[in-house]
């Protein structure tokens, strides 16, 4: 399935939070979206499932306007994994928040057939054993991977990702998003990820979109978008980036520019240019 | 050293394997548990009726009092004697359907409530509808004024202004940027804009009047007839499988509006559409009763502890749990003082008023 965003606006009253965002998802594709907190990536998500309503421009399901489709029907074609941060959920097994995820397809009972499917999800995701556990019981982590789970069982084309890995330790970080990445290879799937950790983004994504402010400043791929010179104008910072065996390049912090300190020389990392620092100084 | 059993066990825990049919055998069970609930408690309710039904002047056992129903519908296997089949279809039954139609509706209206409100506090009682139905009967009682004259000028006058309520709720739940919150503040502000004039009614009433209006609004069973069981019981009957069709939406309701939207859920289209149905049958039965205090609060926080949020067996279950509750306060009001009947609005009081507390004590409330 193919998506496309034409001229896509959104705000409230007279303060735009997106501005003239043009974009293409392609079959298969892993898009990452980067960008500083409040720069509209949890936003562009959101207009892209049909939550917000855009106020200028059009987003193009197959050719199809979105805003000609209805809520079960957007459901069946894209799903998406909200910001699990500080959440509380009702009681419920996990086996039937992942049987939620069936809700597109079913009428009022749900059938043998989709209790197997949420279970084989489970398996999937590596938390068969949890099946019947409280859903609040479980760590962060775990959670995440329930919200997940929910997602694919609701066999969408399209998934959206709102910021999956943030409070997760390293190896749940990792996991999900291989788990993501196996899907959009194995499913032919493609998936949309708004992430803070430029690493991972540059590790697990075809794509990128960088964005600030409410625009995107740069799309492409991971060594094409993040660059120093990126880095520093979209989050200003100051970062040394190395190319990981060739890869995806690899984002090394070294200082913010918050103040617009003058480094010491002496302590500058040996990948910034004389150039870079007299660009840093001004 | 220390740490290492834990670390075995956990490691022993996640490597543990667990096939599909396990997984499915303990899901069935977990299910089935819950359909238990729901057989086991109709049972307490069939023993609760047949207790409300031997009480009164005549003396009927319990045995006597099933026989006598159960004789009209299977004369063949059943006998009766004409005082036990008199006493209970013509006295006995009109009050206990009314107060089992009362305990399915209250029920029903506070698990929805409360689940599609997001809000533990929310029942028809804290949102004004009982408040508006008040008004509407003091309005008839103590100003003679109202929508329909006769024998129905009460009745007609409540579920007018409960109605209102509800409509009312409805009006701002529709606005743009309508939350749940909203909902629950503008059901208390109205509770308060109908009590203060449900108050200054009885301020300027006569005296005669101003009492039949506060009996009216102490929720009794007193006036059952067969014709108000078949108005209320109709309309329950009709709510009940409209409301049920909805249960997967208000599930998904329990994981947030965002991520119920994602899964195909119209949110603010399913708010309106419980809330209008709720709404007719509630006014429905309290225009007969009056206000039934607590149960549309207690029986579904009761229920939640034991079965869990999910609704298709959440909303049977709380509406029978009310039921319960209804007529077994209606044997302890007709026993506390006999002969003198205490209304049973003021019993499901005292009895819900404590239990909430004892709930809150044990904080099994986790839910919001």
């Amino acid at each position: 399935m193919k998506l496309i965003l034409k001229d896509l606006e959104f705000g409230y009253s007279s303060q735009l939070i997106l501005k003239k965002i043009s974009m293409e998802l392609r079959p298969s594709e892993m898009l990452g979206v980067i960008g500083p907190n409040g720069s509209g990536k949890s936003t562009l998500i959101q207009c892209i499932d049909g939550l917000l309503k855009p106020k200028n421009g059009s987003i193009l399901l197959d050719g199809t306007d979105i805003k000609g489709i209805s809520r079960k029907e957007m459901a069946k074609k894209i799903g998406y994994v909200p910001q699990t941060s500080s959440r509380s959920f009702f009681p419920s097994t996990v086996l039937d928040a992942v049987l939620m995820g069936r809700r597109p397809h079913l009428g009022w009972r749900s059938s043998g057939g989709d209790v197997k499917k949420a279970i084989k999800v489970l398996r999937l995701m590596g938390i068969e054993n949890l099946a019947m556990n409280d859903i609040n019981q479980l760590s962060g982590g775990q959670q995440q991977k329930v919200l997940i789970a929910r997602a694919l069982a609701q066999e969408s084309s399209i998934l959206l990702l709102d910021e999956p890995t943030s409070n997760l330790d390293i190896k749940h970080q990792l996991e999900v998003v291989e788990i993501i990445r196996e899907m959009v290879a194995e499913r032919g799937i493609s998936a949309i990820m708004a992430v803070h950790d430029l690493n991972l983004a540059s590790k697990y994504t075809d794509r990128i979109i960088m964005m600030k402010e409410g625009r995107i400043v740069d799309q492409g791929v991971p060594s094409d978008v993040l660059t120093q010179e990126n880095i520093r104008s979209v989050y200003g910072v100051v970062a040394e980036v190395i190319n990981n065996n060739g890869g995806s390049p690899h984002v090394i912090p070294v200082k913010s520019l918050r103040h617009q300190k003058i480094p010491e020389l002496g302590n500058f990392p040996s990948k910034i240019s004389q150039k870079e620092h007299a660009k840093v100084i001004a | 050293m220390a740490d290492s059993p834990r670390k075995e066990v956990s490691m022993n825990l996640s490597e543990l394997e667990i096939s599909d049919e396990e997984i499915l055998n303990s899901y069935q069970k977990y299910m089935g548990r819950k359909a238990i609930f729901i057989v086991f408690s109709i049972l307490v309710l069939v023993l609760a009726a047949g207790l409300a039904g031997s009480m009164g002047q005549a003396k009927i056992t319990i045995w006597d009092g099933y026989a006598a129903f159960f004789a009209k519908f299977f004369p063949n296997y059943f006998s009766s004697s004409w005082l036990a089949e008199t006493t209970i279809w013509n006295l006995r039954l009109p009050r206990i359907a009314l107060g089992i139609i009362a305990g399915i509706s209250l029920g029903i209206a506070g698990c929805i409530m409360q689940g599609i409100l997001k809000n533990p506090l929310a029942s028809p009682y804290t949102l004004g509808i009982s408040a508006g139905a008040s008004f509407g009967a003091s309005l008839a009682i103590i100003g003679g004024a109202g929508l329909v004259g006769g024998d129905y000028l009460i009745i007609g006058n409540a579920f007018a202004f409960s109605l209102l309520v509800s409509l009312i709720i409805i009006g701002f739940a529709a606005r743009r940027g309508a939350t749940p919150e909203t909902m629950v503040l503008v059901g208390i502000a109205i509770l308060y804009i109908f009590s203060a004039a449900t108050t200054l009614l009885q301020y300027f009433g006569e005296e005669t009047a101003v009492v039949q209006a506060v009996f009216w609004s102490v929720g009794s069973l007193d006036r059952a007839s067969w014709s108000k069981v078949l108005i209320a019981g109709s309309v329950v009957a009709l709510s009940i499988p409209l409301l049920m069709m909805k249960s997967w939406d208000m599930n998904l309701l329990t994981s947030g509006d965002d991520s119920a939207r994602s899964l195909g859920v119209n949110v603010n289209r399913i708010r309106i559409y419980t809330m209008a149905i709720i709404s007719l049958m509630v006014s429905s039965i309290v225009c007969f009763t009056g206000t039934i205090g607590f149960i549309g609060l207690v029986a579904p926080h009761i229920t939640r502890i034991i079965i869990g949020t999910d609704y298709r067996y959440l909303i049977p279950a709380s509406g029978i749990v009310g039921a319960i509750l209804v007529v077994g306060s209606d044997v302890i009001s007709r026993n506390m003082i006999p002969p003198i009947i205490i209304p049973v609005g003021v019993i499901t009081a005292f009895m819900g008023g404590p239990l909430f507390l004892y709930l809150i004590m044990k904080r099994r409330m986790g839910y919001f």
